[in-house]
């Protein structure tokens, strides 16, 4: 029924004019070299197909008019030409090879990955990408964001037009800095996603037990956002992809912030990231205080941390990492394969089960071993056992998820 | 000639098919155990309109889906699950059959001969459908829902499916073997059933297109078949095809459907280009411009096709080498494809149009399926292909060459050819209004999903961000306006099969040639029981060596 309505605003924007409304009619030229020279062979041959549509329509529309018999005139009984008919076979060729050639060469420069200065492994889930930075040992999951994620449910109430960049906002965006050639290395966990951001340049597919390369080389700083465009089931209108194009510096800060290592030297085991600062408010709201919570605490064990803080950390980790399936209330979605939390044999049976299946994973549920750190699996476990009426009361520390690492 | 014929035209009431006055038992075991062309003709054109209704059901569901931002009605895995059936019901159930009704009923009568060679392997290759596609759509109802993977089946995804797999892929076999066995039949009889005097090159061009469309069934099918089998290997035989896992390769399932799926893009529209050339030269009253140009570039469209598959995968990450080679040969097949259209333009030239339901139907696929065709020379640019892939351009470009283009052409052809059938002119005048509905909101439909594309919007999602809000309100609406514009069409052919109307010549068009148009209307239900004298007037080829 919402469809009425949309219908009516449709309608009264087209009686406005375009000033009303968004109207992306054309493709965007976007912010790299590649994207602007991809976008000049689109509009090249589209020009010489209105050309030859012009041409081709144009004869048509002329003999229909002229050449019909309530006008009185007779047929012509014609009906073959070689020398036109070599004609219309050599001229569209030509014309081909006019366009064959700069296409050629524009995709020979798309494909080269050589020379890159970044290098950023990209991994798709359903339905989630994870970034991985080579270089700097920076490693972040980024899915949809909760507000777009709770508008979108069926049913939600909540009116899409309401919430900034409905479907294409995410808690963690990839953060990259200017006017360096940043390689993509792709592959996927399950099943086959595509990565794509209109205003980075093309597409490419992301599949499991494969990697493949793109590059992009952004020259404005900015926001630019994308999405899966490979069909991946369920979810697969639902796992955006936003870039954030900052300065070096800005980039420096960023990495150290998320422990990242700005000389190159990996770090193992470095916590999952936030946004960067600045982003922080319309993204992930508090995440950057748990990073920062989770810095602090560390991995090394220390004291046993209070129940009300694992709680607290892990209702935040549970809302933006768990909740897309097993929804904020702990329900799940059983007709879809996501079980429930509430009551569930795992949340409220044995731990080492329950630990075994966030490190793991298992099935559509991701493992978390790699990206996310003791602490915060301690603390969303700890939550998952007792919110939702669940009421174990066991407070899990870090050092147990060590153990069993 | 002709007498043997309207003796046996005479005689229908006494040696002709059961009717329904003859007991509804032996009406409906009529239908059943037919050998006969124009019963199994008729069959496939109703079981076809039957799947395009289905099929347009499901779009329509998409369609409300799409009317604005947000989840509207349904659940995402449903939505999946109606885009894959939509596109399996209307290709294979649609088009498809609609093009074998047509060769059922029109290439035996075209080329004289009596009926198919293999008529029992006909009515079997008919009767299987319905079964498969009761099969492939009480996935619906099964565990886990129908497929919901895309009519493109891409492992690993496919996999994940519940019940529906095995009945997919078992529907799939069935349609397959369906299509095989008519491609077979439509040879052998073009090859070995022509009246003394049709040489090939003296064929109607929708005998010719039709025996390039069963070749290329023959080859493509087994490969469909072939790929989905291997599916069902991987799901429950513990082969691993299509798993990195085991040593298998995804991408490797992605080319062999691909060189099943581009032959198969062919086999929905080289008919129609045989329907359009038999049409276009009626109403201009002139020969069809270039009838040996047309063969060789029908022929040369059918080898293409099996060359340029992987322009559906350019994302895939295949080496260069390799997209240079697809992008070129690609944009080839536009040199053929630009003879068939100058070479009808060249036949409407200084012709003495009329413009009846029919023609109105061709110039409306000549003007439309052209545009699918100018955005398909887009799509062959790869670097520019990295942007429109997978995106609502495809969407709109795919259908562009298959409503207007394939549907347009069955309507025309069934417009054209109904007084023949039935021996009753259709109603002029809600004809002409069924093509200018069709025509006004097709476009509504499907033009602004060229803008949706160009502006992001990937395809195969249930719900958009809010700036994709209005192109979307407007093709929905224009989804609605299209659907409930056919059913005036229903309505005009149903008149024509209760015989309400006016009673159609033998000639029916003026400028119609061809021995079809030699027979009474109704066409008898036996024809050319002896091979006909075909009178030189009536050869619609007019090769130079016999003007």
């Amino acid at each position: 029924m919402k469809g009425l309505s949309y219908l009516a605003a449709a309608l009264s924007a087209v009686i406005a004019g375009p000033a009303a409304a968004e109207w992306g009619l054309n493709m965007p030229k976007g912010v790299t070299a590649m994207t602007r020279e991809i976008y000049g062979l689109h509009m090249l041959i589209f020009w010489i197909c209105v050309a030859i549509g012009v041409v081709v329509f144009g004869a048509m529309i002329y003999s229909l008019i002229a050449h019909r018999k309530s006008r009185g005139v007779e047929a012509a009984q014609f009906h073959e030409s070689t020398s036109v008919e070599i004609a219309w076979t050599i001229v569209p060729f030509v014309i081909l090879i006019g366009m064959a050639i700069p296409a050629a060469g524009t995709l020979i420069r798309v494909e080269d990955t050589s020379n890159s200065d970044l290098t950023v492994r990209v991994t798709g889930y359903q339905w989630m990408w994870q970034y991985e930075y080579v270089d700097s040992g920076v490693n972040i999951y980024s899915r949809l964001a909760q507000d777009s994620n709770a508008a979108r449910q069926l049913d939600s109430g909540i009116d899409p037009n309401t919430v900034e960049n409905y479907l294409l906002e995410v808690d963690n965006r990839m953060v990259v800095p200017v006017d360096q050639k940043v390689r993509i290395l792709l592959t996927a966990d399950d099943v086959i996603h595509a990565w794509w951001v209109p205003e980075l340049g093309g597409k490419k597919d992301a599949i499991p037990g494969f990697i493949n390369e793109m590059w992009f080389k952004a020259e404005e700083t900015g926001v630019y956002r994308g999405q899966c465009s490979e069909l991946c089931g369920r979810g697969h209108g639902f796992m955006p992809i936003v870039v954030e194009v900052v300065s070096q510096d800005e980039f420096d800060a960023w990495v150290a912030e998320n422990g990242g290592d700005a000389a190159g030297t990996q770090t193992a085991g470095a916590g999952e990231s936030a946004s960067a600062q600045e982003t922080a408010s319309d993204a992930g709201g508090e995440s950057t205080q748990v990073a920062q919570a989770d810095t602090a605490g560390s991995d090394a064990g220390g004291g046993d941390i209070p129940m009300d803080t694992l709680m607290s950390e892990g209702e935040e980790i549970y809302n933006s990492q768990c909740a897309a399936c097993h929804q904020a209330d702990g329900s799940g979605m059983p007709a879809a394969g996501f079980p429930a939390m509430k009551g569930s044999e795992i949340a409220t049976g044995s731990l080492d089960t329950h630990i075994d299946r966030v490190l793991n994973g298992k099935g559509a549920m991701p493992a978390y071993k790699d990206g996310m750190s003791d602490r915060k699996i301690a603390a969303v476990i700890t939550f998952e056992r007792n919110a939702f009426g669940n009421d174990t009361g066991d407070a899990i520390q870090p050092s147990q998820i060590k153990a069993k690492r | 000639m002709s007498h043997a014929h309207e003796a046996g035209h005479d005689d229908h009431h006494h040696h002709g098919p059961v009717t329904l006055k003859d007991g509804f038992f032996p009406w409906i075991m009529r239908w059943v155990s037919t050998t006969n062309h124009k019963d199994l003709g008729t069959l496939y054109l109703i079981f076809s309109l039957t799947m395009l209704f289905i099929g347009g059901v499901m779009s329509l569901i998409i369609r409300a889906e799409l009317t604005g931002p947000g989840i509207q009605f349904v659940d995402p895995d449903f939505y999946n699950q109606m885009i894959t059936l939509h596109a399996l019901v209307m290709i294979f159930g649609g088009v498809m059959p609609g093009f074998v009704g047509l060769a059922n009923w029109m290439v035996p009568m075209m080329i004289g001969a009596s009926d198919l060679a293999l008529p029992r392997v006909n009515n079997w290759g008919f009767w299987i459908l319905p079964f498969a596609f009761a099969m492939l759509l009480s996935t619906l109802f099964v565990n886990g829902g129908g497929p919901a993977a895309g009519w493109t089946m891409y492992p690993p995804l496919v996999l994940q499916s519940g019940d529906s797999l095995p009945l997919m892929i078992f529907a799939i076999h069935m349609m397959g073997i369906s299509s095989i066995t008519g491609a077979i039949n439509v040879v052998v009889t073009i090859l070995n059933m022509r009246a003394p005097g049709m040489t090939l090159l003296k064929m109607p061009l929708f005998v010719w297109t039709w025996l390039i469309t069963a070749y290329l069934l023959i080859a493509a099918m087994p490969v469909l078949a072939g790929a989905v089998t291997m599916l069902l290997t991987d799901r429950y035989f513990g082969t691993t095809f299509f798993s990195a896992t085991g040593g298998g390769d995804p991408v490797m399932f992605q080319h062999i459907f691909w060189f099943f799926g581009h032959p198969e893009v062919y086999i929905m529209i080289l008919p129609a280009f045989g329907i359009v050339s038999t049409i276009i030269p009626t109403f201009a009253r002139k020969p069809l411009f270039g009838y040996d140009s047309m063969v060789y570039a029908t022929a040369s469209i059918a080898f293409l096709s099996f060359i340029v598959w992987a322009h559906h995968m350019f994302t895939v990450g295949m080496p260069v080498a390799g997209e240079l080679f697809f992008m070129f040969a690609t944009m080839l097949i536009a040199v053929p494809t630009g003879v068939k259209v100058f070479n009808w333009v060249a036949t409407m030239w200084r012709g003495a149009m009329t413009f009846e339901t029919p023609m109105l139907f061709a110039l409306g696929f000549v003007f439309l399926f052209s545009l699918g065709g100018f955005s398909g020379l887009m799509l062959a640019i790869t670097p520019a292909d990295f942007q429109y892939h997978d995106t609502y351009f495809v969407v709109a470009h795919f259908h562009y060459v298959l409503v207007p283009g394939a549907v347009f052409s069955i309507i025309a052809a069934i417009y054209y050819w109904i007084p023949k059938w039935t021996g009753v002119m259709y109603n002029e005048a809600l004809g002409k209004f069924h093509f200018w509905w069709s025509a006004v909101w097709i476009n509504v439909l499907f033009f602004p999903q060229h803008f949706l594309g160009l502006a992001g919007m990937p395809r195969r999602i249930p719900d958009y961000a809010t700036q994709f809000t209005e192109f979307n309100v407007i093709s929905s609406v224009g989804a609605f306006a299209f659907f409930i514009g056919q059913f005036v069409f229903i309505y005009n052919m149903i008149q024509c099969m209760r015989g309400a109307g006016q009673k159609a010549t033998d000639r029916v068009w003026e400028g119609a040639r061809g021995l079809e148009w030699t027979v009474a209307s109704p066409a008898p239900y036996h024809t050319f029981e002896t091979p006909p004298t075909i009178d030189p007037r009536e050869i619609t080829a007019v090769p130079e060596k016999h003007a």
